[in-house]
């Protein structure tokens, strides 16, 4: 697994979504030197892709890899004295004397000390690797005890931080686009109710599906498969943070937020989790889940559920599709062992008419924002090319239905919303305008 | 030492207290490999290996099944190890504490009972699906008259695209037996949480009472 490519994300998606430690010193040693360097307190982050804020990363902090690629196998003694062969050793011996021509008889003794050393290794790496089958796999036992120094890093994995952020900026666009006056106390207690509701919701996620995530290549690591938390522990987090997140919308934003925050805990964890196993309709229910953060942002702003507010959640609950199908497209295998329904085993046709439908959605939805007074006319034509360029993905994805064309669509969903919402929030309908119009007719 | 033979519960059922569909429990029991009556569940280990007899763990662990790993004699907490080549499961290694209560010992065993039942699932799941699948591209290439090895020896696989009609046979196949493990699955896991808090709780209430006994004395 290549971990040392960068990606370079474009400027105007700087802001809300990126955030990395570059470490460009560390990204050129070559791998196996990497062992053998002071890494201990070095700390780099990687991404795979552009929008990172849906795949996995690999992070080495203190040692502990967090997520490991590939087993690596720990050499027993260090690179320079690996060599086996009596003449390759000699060559050496005869190589190093030239080296140190100022001291001659102390760089002997110290020649033939290395020799000894070389040989003892040679014998103890042959005992070694006998034993090493087996030390290597109790190495893989570990104790289920919890370091504090882990937990919050833990907790990050098992509240699916970087998915919660991306709600937490689909909430902050509704907010954003509300035409009221921008409050910011107002927009912070939203983004951290909204944020805390989140991880809840998916702390009980995980703590529902752990026999199901081992048994999935892209979900075995998290926490409760790996032992690193208890299901109790795992709970408890997600109550602490339900708890506060639904008081803090309700009681420091308005009601009808806090009961949105509500339900949607309840239809993502008791509606959308069990009936992955049970029905292709859960992807439905899923783009439901996904649409009401934007919703929530709206009705934290104005108090009120308007037709801006259902717009928004619209679009949302669109872009789900080509992003869902065309993901589940690549995991099929992984699905039909595992025992979920999903389209793109069950109904494969369906699947690509679906994400194309919900595509050319996106353009629809987009020009009745002027007509709904939530943007102007702008927009629809701005935003046409990344619609028309979605939509042509999932032209060939339904067409072609391969694996190349699901993961071009799936890494252009993956950009896309951002720049939709980007592109929403400049052709925003200033409130001045608005004044005018509504003096206008009065 | 050596490994508890867990007799099934007086009512049939799951320490939970709630009583499984008939169709469910036997649905199960055929899945486990020469098992006894529905509700019979050894702690006879993995499916994968044979029991371990010659490791010698001391009285305060429980003995592991399908490894020889032993947990360390100081160590007063489960052990986890690596993903069972079968199951994908982990297998954890109980503790048992010197001062056991009756309800920390019930859920040890509902543990136990627990894990062995979901290695045999998915054990006996992903062995299938292995066997479907291997069956599956057998017949597909002998019917384009192509072998199951190529010419320089490695085997031949079929795209993904032709492997769809597998995927959605097998799943449709297995979905009844999901729907039981599911439901039988979401009770156990609710009962150990709650039982993990009833002993917590347990815990937490005994060492107010020391406590409060030596704040007394």
């Amino acid at each position: 697994m290549s971990v040392a490519r960068r990606c370079g994300p474009p400027r105007a998606l700087t802001g809300l979504f990126v955030w990395h430690l570059p470490k460009p010193a560390v990204r050129q040693m070559p791998c196996k030197f990497m062992h053998y360097c002071g890494l201990v307190n070095k700390r780099w982050i990687t991404f795979q892709h552009l929008n990172f804020l849906k795949r996995m990363y690999v992070t080495q902090y203190n040692k502990d890899l967090s997520q490991q690629a590939k087993p690596k196998s720990d050499p027993v003694a260090p690179p320079f004295l690996e060599k086996k062969h009596l003449g390759q050793e000699k060559t050496v011996i005869r190589e190093i004397r030239p080296v140190s021509p100022l001291h001659p008889p102390s760089s002997e003794t110290l020649n033939r000390n290395e020799f000894k050393a070389v040989n003892s290794a040679a014998i103890v790496e042959d005992l070694a690797t006998a034993v090493g089958a087996e030390s290597k796999e109790e190495k893989q036992w570990k104790e289920m005890k919890l370091q504090l120094d882990d937990l919050p890093g833990i907790l990050a994995r098992l509240s699916k931080i970087k998915l919660t952020a991306l709600v937490v900026s689909t909430a902050s666009a509704g907010f954003a686009m509300a035409p009221v006056p921008f409050d910011l106390t107002c927009f912070l207690l939203t983004s951290i109710g909204t944020g805390l509701a989140s991880c809840a919701a998916n702390s009980i996620n995980q703590f529902f599906e752990v026999p199901f995530d081992s048994n999935m290549n892209r979900t075995k690591n998290r926490p409760l498969v790996r032992g690193q938390i208890s299901p109790l522990l795992a709970v408890s987090f997600a109550a602490s943070c339900a708890v506060p997140g639904i008081a803090l919308l309700t009681l420091g934003v308005n009601p009808i937020t806090g009961a949105l925050g509500a339900f949607n805990i309840f239809l993502y964890t008791c509606c959308y989790t069990p009936m992955k196993r049970m029905s292709i309709i859960n992807t439905w229910v899923g783009a439901v889940v996904g649409a009401i953060p934007p919703i929530m942002g709206w009705t934290a702003a104005t108090g009120s559920l308007d037709a801006g507010a259902l717009l928004l959640g619209g679009i949302l609950y669109s872009w789900q599709f080509p992003h869902f199908n065309a993901l589940s497209w690549g995991l099929r295998e992984d699905y039909s062992r595992g025992g979920y329904c999903m389209m793109s085993v069950t109904h494969p046709a369906m699947c690509r008419r679906v994400a194309l439908r919900h595509c050319l959605a996106l353009i629809g939805l987009s020009t009745m924002a002027p007509i709904l007074d939530v943007t102007t006319w702008n927009f629809p034509l701005i935003s046409l090319p990344i619609n028309l360029y979605i939509s042509y993905l999932g032209f060939r994805f339904y067409r072609d239905a391969d694996r190349s064309s699901s993961r071009k669509l799936f890494f252009c969903s993956l950009w896309h919303l951002p720049m939709l919402l980007l592109l929403m929030l400049t052709c925003k309908k200033s409130l001045l305008e608005k004044e005018d119009k509504s003096e206008l007719f009065s | 030492m050596g490994l508890r033979v867990l007799p099934p519960p007086a009512n049939g059922n799951w320490g939970g207290g709630v009583p499984a569909g008939k169709s469910c429990m036997e649905l199960l029991a055929r899945l486990h490999l020469g098992a006894g009556p529905a509700g019979c569940f050894q702690s006879a280990g993995w499916s994968t290996g044979s029991l371990p007899l010659h490791h010698s763990c001391t009285a305060d662990q429980e003995p592991p099944e399908a490894s020889n790993f032993c947990p360390p004699a100081h160590s007063c907490n489960d052990w986890i190890g690596p993903p069972d080549r079968q199951s994908n499961l982990r297998p954890i290694v109980f503790h048992i504490p010197k001062n056991e209560s009756p309800l920390g010992r019930r859920l040890r065993e509902f543990r136990q009972e627990t894990q062995v039942w979901n290695q045999q699932f998915w054990a006996s799941q992903n062995v299938s699906f292995r066997k479907g699948k291997e069956e599956f591209i057998y017949s597909r290439l002998k019917a384009k008259g192509l072998e199951m090895k190529d010419e320089t020896g490695q085997k031949v696989t079929l795209s993904a695209e032709e492997m769809a009609d597998f995927y959605k046979d097998f799943l449709s196949k297995n979905f009844k037996k999901h729907m039981c493990y599911n439901r039988e699955w979401y009770k156990r896991n609710f009962t150990i949480t709650f039982l993990m808090g009833q002993v917590a709780f347990e815990r937490a209430w005994r060492m107010l009472g020391w406590k409060k006994t030596k704040v007394e004395n």
